[in-house]
């Protein structure tokens, strides 16, 4: 068994030190997924492991094996971009474009995390079953991803016009 | 990194016989997120690594009213569990006042525990010096860059800090930690097991080679359901703690009936502060009691160049958090 | 081969005093083109629309290409092992573990590397490109703390890893100047081959006779650049011939300060770099390439290397701490008799130049009298370099704060005190602004910030635990446009035009911005313009620095422009409706050219080509000499604003609104100029709060060598950014448009200081403001 890459079947290294972000970019040659510190501190590798969101670079692909990985090549259908990628370009949510598809991977993830109910450092009412998101919670939930070129507050308002449903003060309550 | 053999355990007596056959130089592998990240730092060398995070993942009630909690359950699943969120909100607030989204999807709460100290000279394999990775070889924090280190509890040493939030609740919570050994199952009370430096700075725990955490065990504890964690950090998130407090504060007709606190970011283990709450016990819910009895704990104190602030800061945020649960009942989210 | 020495710093501080004499004597005539940029004056092209950059589909897909990510068949992986002394000599190396390790292909040392030329360094000619000039691998000596001393190739990165951390070296310490007790002699700096030091009357002795006077230290510590792409190359040799995909904000400096180093022709080195992953002035020629392109020389394959976070840390300078005293004197009016602002910074034997911090003061404010110096002081360390806004971004910390200070000593308001002192010409050089509408800018931030809600009495503003206060200060960054502008336009027969430069792309939006400009100066939609940069083999010798590279690269083309529309009309010939018109008489517009007061006299460039028989027209020129900054004083200017709150019982502070009042000349793009305001002041945001580079002074050893420990602003940390601007045109710039790369992070670490004094009532000095210095 081997682990599936955006739907595809691959095989796993023979080395147990390659890192899934390795396998991806040098092994797979999907190199959207990036590396800015190989050390868990930046978010650039951030990919999602049957829908979650982790960092590819703290992984041993090992590890993974018979999971489902999705990466920022596997997140638009068809050909087409993303909801989220084509935001981005409209709100200019990044610079230099290198900590972007883990912003972008990251953003999907937290929706569905949002949508879970899945609580933050910024949640007030732990019992609650829905969450009201400020554009804090969602600062919050995005904080595991640095930007250097300073696309925070586009990319705010890429994933909140994306996900106005999930991201709307309240919207939830 | 250092090559090593990599093995997948799917249940605690094969992973205990796995580590056995593979000494020395096996490790646990839990989420990977502090292990991988030291394996490339060459920090840790293991030649074998035996992956566990196919072990329980479960979170079940007791029949005592409290939680057993699997040790491969990931940070995140703890932090959204209905009863963690309703019953323990401190160990809720902790998990999620840690790392990042990401990493709390992968680490599991074995591996949260486990975690090894974010000492700049710790890591720094090549070019500083550090008992706790070489015993022996002296220590370049004490006085070198300690804002990050401990006040409380440090030795001659080592003046590093545990890192995590989570531990931070689970040591006032009062936890017991679930071990299986080749010896075979034993249990241990959570203070107990991470262990001060002393001279022996290379051993966090008091865990003997291949005794393998297999669950944490929480008491049912009413207190906790009025409970708070509080982190203070050099930026609003994604740092690890100067200091924080995880309190439980119960308080009848304006006195303290009972309390639970414990401290992160100030010592080399979550820190109990034992002083501070038999001051509080039978006393007034007021600041001057709160300030008192963080006083007492924090006279222990003896900061390092950097890091005196935390004497202050420390006192505090204690004192900030009681009033809030004095308050409230409640304490709010973060900033 | 020319082995660059100290003495071309001083030859290029001759030349341009000859070049300013020049000036002086021919005033104008020698201007660009003797008239504005008719751009400066288009209302309705594509200049000043928010257009979305041209390479967002290929970033947000992950598939704009990085350094690291070409891959080479037979390509082997980089190691490099860093010193752990900050000086003395290597006595032994052992690399037998290293090099029986699996898949090793070499491990290089100084004993075996091929013996190199010295790096040319930056700014010791025109295309020197190397942040440090040390002969790396070249003896056995150690320079710094952190210095490669071995490079491992391996068939993987896991096995290189490994193999690295398998060689051990023994060295022979010797005593390092570690920190400024113990330094290596002091000097007054020099900048661009000019002293770091300014002279206007006596200002010790206005400063002891004023009436209203401050006096204070301010410290700022080491930064890094921290851009989020780890510095890399992917080279290969092809017979004398070496190829590097880059990650460098200087292809054409890289190209020919490699074959300087090689002993090679400048065209056998070929550097491509079409992305990079920030720069912020850390991206340029350092050890690591050159390491990599003599290990693939040695070991016959291509590499790939891919510094660590670490390795970024040990082998790529930052910006150097500095120790700044302002001593600012007032009559009772508050007009300044007097500004000192002198200190001290760390830089190494082998770096261009060091913090430059007194540059932002040099053009501040009017005072009777100025003394201004840099005194820089020779340590052993990684070489100190330039990081976004080199001089301005800790210069205006110092600067800014000590005016608020005095304001609060005069009980003013700090807005009027700068606007009281505003200069009507340059305090230090005498010329006038090309444009300066600082006061435009500050009434109108004031006004959108609210300024009038601030109680200037400190500590007067809580809500529950947190203390709100509001500050501002003034940012400033010079105009630059280096020498070696070129660029080639390339009609082709369907009218479409490529635009060839060798600039660069790390965030900027260069494609993006050059497709507006070009299609505003070619009378061509946006779709029929494409831009090629990135490639040292394009025209041009075009820094990605010093916020010029737009200025640069809009004068070549717009150059080329003119020299187009000279050989289009002779291909025109006498049966175009054009024939006869001469250059002066005709303009771009509709994809062809018309006679500017008859415009049905027209032919577009399709047609004109098809007559001719042409598949293509290219035609290439250069910018000329940057003589307007030496006739006029330029720089960007901008008001900040700022609120913080302040947490009374922890001291965390966190930033709640923030505000950038921009005169940057015209804008040309809204969105993307934006985000550079935004990203600038971003990065001002974590100088002020928590960035900082660690530098054991015990040996000289960085100790903050991750992004856990050198903290970066987070998404919670940054609220949202308002950004407004004058738009007001610069004559006397390409398009009238003055550098906005670099403002941002000016002044805003002072508007945050202020705000926490005006929260708090303490007046931090000591840099950055991280909760501790609160309590």
């Amino acid at each position: 068994m081997g682990i599936t890459v955006n739907g595809t079947a691959v095989e796993l290294p023979d080395d147990p030190r390659v890192s899934l972000l390795d396998l991806l970019r040098d092994g797979l040659h999907l190199s959207g997924t990036k590396k800015g510190c190989d050390q868990g501190a930046c978010g650039a590798c951030t990919v999602l492991v049957d829908g979650q969101r982790i960092l590819s670079c703290l992984a041993l692909a090992v590890q993974y094996e018979g999971r489902s990985v999705t990466t920022i090549e596997g997140l638009g259908a068809d050909g087409a971009l993303h909801p989220l990628q084509q935001a981005f370009i409209e709100h200019d949510g990044f610079q230099c474009g290198y900590c972007t598809p883990g912003q972008i991977c990251s953003a999907v993830a937290m929706i569905e995390e949002l949508r879970r109910g899945v609580p933050s450092h910024l949640t007030v009412d732990l019992a609650a079953a829905a969450i009201p998101c400020s554009r804090d919670e969602l600062r919050e939930r995005m904080s595991g991803n640095l930007c250097r070129c300073g696309a925070h507050n586009g990319i705010m308002d890429a994933i909140a016009t994306t996900y106005p449903a999930e991201t709307h003060p309240g919207a939830a309550e | 990194m250092t090559p090593f053999t990599y093995v997948r355990a799917t249940d605690a007596q094969t992973a205990v016989r796995l580590a056995d056959s593979r000494h020395p130089g096996v490790r646990y592998l839990g989420g990977g997120t502090n292990l991988v990240d030291l394996m490339r730092e060459t920090v840790e060398r293991p030649t074998a690594l035996v992956d566990v995070t196919g072990l329980s993942n479960e979170i079940t009630e007791t029949d005592g009213g409290g939680l057993l909690i699997g040790a491969a359950v990931r940070n995140t699943a703890l932090a959204e569990h209905r009863l963690v969120r309703s019953r323990y909100p401190m160990l809720a607030r902790a998990i999620v006042a840690g790392a990042s989204p990401q990493i709390r999807n992968m680490a599991t709460v074995a591996g949260n525990i486990l975690q090894r100290t974010r000492c700049a000279y710790f890591y720094d394999q090549a070019g500083s010096r550090c008992n706790k990775r070489e015993p022996g070889q002296g220590c370049d924090a004490i006085d070198g860059f300690n804002r990050m280190h401990a006040i409380l509890g440090a030795s001659p040493s080592c003046v590093a800090t545990h890192p995590s939030d989570m531990c931070v609740a689970l040591a006032a919570l009062d936890a017991t930690v679930h071990l299986n050994t080749a010896q075979g199952e034993r249990r241990l009370p959570f203070a107990d097991l991470h262990r001060l430096p002393g001279d022996e700075p290379d051993r966090d725990t008091v865990l003997q080679p291949g005794d393998l955490i297999t669950a944490v065990e929480l008491p049912a504890l009413p207190l906790a359901a009025r409970s708070a964690y509080r982190k203070v950090r050099d930026r609003s998130s994604y740092a690890f703690a100067l200091v924080s407090v995880a309190a439980a504060l119960a308080v009848e007709n304006g006195t303290v009936t009972d309390v639970r606190l414990a401290l992160g970011g100030v010592a080399p283990k979550p820190w109990r502060p034992l002083a501070a709450e038999r001051a509080l016990r039978g006393q007034p819910a007021t600041e001057a009691v709160f300030r008192a009895a963080a006083a007492a704990e924090l006279a222990a104190a003896e900061p390092l160049r950097d890091n005196a602030f935390k004497v202050e800061l420390a006192q505090r945020t204690i004192v900030a958090v009681l009033g809030e649960l004095a308050e409230n009942g409640l304490a709010g989210g973060g900033a | 081969m020319s082995i660059v020495d100290k003495g071309k710093e001083a030859v290029q501080g001759i030349a341009q005093a000859v070049v300013k004499k020049a000036v002086e004597l021919a005033p104008g005539a020698l201007l660009p083109g003797g008239r504005p940029d008719p751009l400066i004056r288009r209302q309705h092209g594509h200049i000043g629309k928010p257009v979305s950059r041209v390479d967002g589909p290929l970033k947000v897909r992950g598939a704009a290409p990085f350094a690291a990510e070409v891959a080479l068949d037979g390509m082997v992986y980089a190691a490099l092992a860093y010193s752990t002394i900050a000086r003395g000599r290597i006595a032994a190396i052992d690399t037998a573990l290293a090099e029986a390790a699996p898949g090793v292909v070499l491990v290089m040392t100084h004993r075996n590397a091929p013996r190199l030329n010295p790096p040319p360094r930056f700014l010791t000619g025109d295309k020197a490109a190397a942040g440090d000039d040390s002969p790396i691998m070249q003896d056995d000596r150690v320079r710094w703390n952190g210095q490669p001393v071995a490079l491992v190739l391996a068939d993987s990165q896991e096995q290189a890893d490994h193999a690295r951390s398998l060689i051990r070296v023994t060295y022979a310490e010797e005593p390092a100047a570690t920190s400024l007790p113990t330094a290596d002699g002091c000097e007054v700096g020099t900048f661009m081959g000019e002293p770091l030091r300014a002279v206007v009357g006596d200002a010790d002795a206005a400063f002891a006779a004023a009436p209203n006077k401050v006096e204070a230290v301010y410290r700022t510590p080491r930064h890094n650049h921290n851009a989020l792409e780890l510095h890399a190359a992917t080279l290969v040799w092809r017979g004398d011939e070496l190829f590097v995909h880059d990650a460098t904000q200087a292809v054409a400096h890289t190209a020919w300060s490699l074959a300087q180093i090689f002993g090679l022709e400048e065209a056998q080195v070929h550097v491509g770099s079409p992305f990079v992953g920030g720069g912020f002035g850390g991206k340029g020629l350092w050890p690591h390439q050159i390491l990599a392109a003599a290990a693939a020389r040695l070991a016959g394959r291509p590499v790939r290397i891919v510094l660590s976070r670490e390795g970024v840390y040990r082998a790529v300078g930052g910006r150097s701490p500095t120790e700044q005293r302002v001593a600012l004197g007032a009559d009772a009016d508050g007009r300044l008799t007097a500004i000192i602002h002198r200190g001290v910074t760390p830089k190494t034997r082998h770096s261009p130049m060091p913090e430059p911090f007194i540059l932002p003061t040099q053009s501040a404010y009017a005072a009777e009298t100025i003394a201004l110096e840099v005194q820089t002081c020779y340590l052993d360390m990684v070489a100190n370099t330039f990081m976004r806004a080199p001089g301005e971004a800790v210069g205006t910390v110092a600067l800014e704060c000590a005016i608020d200070e005095l304001a609060e000593r005069l009980g003013m308001d700090p807005i009027e005190l700068r606007i009281l002192n505003e200069p009507d010409k340059d305090p230090i050089s005498g010329r006038p602004f090309s444009s300066r509408n600082i006061v435009a800018a500050y009434r109108a931030g004031a006004e959108r910030f609210g300024w009038d809600r601030r109680n200037p009495v400190p500590r007067s503003r809580r809500e529950g635990e947190w203390l709100v206060g509001m500050g501002c200060a003034t940012a400033t960054y010079p105009y630059h446009r280096m020498p070696g502008g070129a660029a080639r336009i390339t009609l082709d027969a369907a009218g479409r035009a490529r635009i060839d430069a060798a600039a660069h792309e790390m965030g900027m939006g260069t494609a993006t911005t050059h497709t507006q400009v070009a299609a505003d100066r070619l009378g061509l939609p946006l779709e029929a313009v494409s831009v090629r940069y990135g490639d040292s083999s394009l025209p041009g010798v075009i820094l990605a620095g010093g916020s010029q590279q737009t200025a640069s690269v809009g004068l070549s083309v717009m150059m080329a422009h003119q020299e187009l529309v000279g050989e289009l009309l002779k291909l025109a010939g006498n049966d175009s409706p054009l024939a006869g018109l001469g250059v002066d008489e005709v303009e771009s517009a509709d994809a062809g050219l018309r006679k500017r007061d008859e415009p049905d006299r027209f032919e577009s460039y399709a047609s004109i080509l098809a007559r001719s028989g042409r598949s293509e027209l290219a035609v290439e020129s250069s910018a000329p000499m940057p003589l307007e900054t030496m006739h006029w004083s330029m720089h960007s200017y901008g008001a900040m604003f700022c609120e913080v709150r302040v947490n009374a019982v922890t001291g965390e502070t966190r930033v709640s609104r923030f505000l950038g009042s921009f005169d940057c000349g015209r804008i040309i793009n809204p969105k993307t100029a934006a985000s550079q305001f935004r990203g600038g002041i971003i990065m001002g945001l974590g100088l002020a709060l928590m960035e900082e580079t660690q530098f054991d002074e015990r040996n000289g050893r960085i100790m903050t060598r991750n992004l856990s420990d050198y903290h970066l602003p987070v998404h919670l940390d940054v609220p949202e950014i308002d950004v407004i601007w004058t738009d007001i045109p610069d004559p006397h710039a390409p398009m009238g448009a003055r550098g906005i790369g670099e403002i941002g992070i000016t002044g805003t670490g002072a508007a945050v200081a202020n705000a926490i004094h005006n929260a708090t009532g303490r007046r931090v000095r000591d840099f950055p403001i991280t909760l501790d210095k609160l309590l």
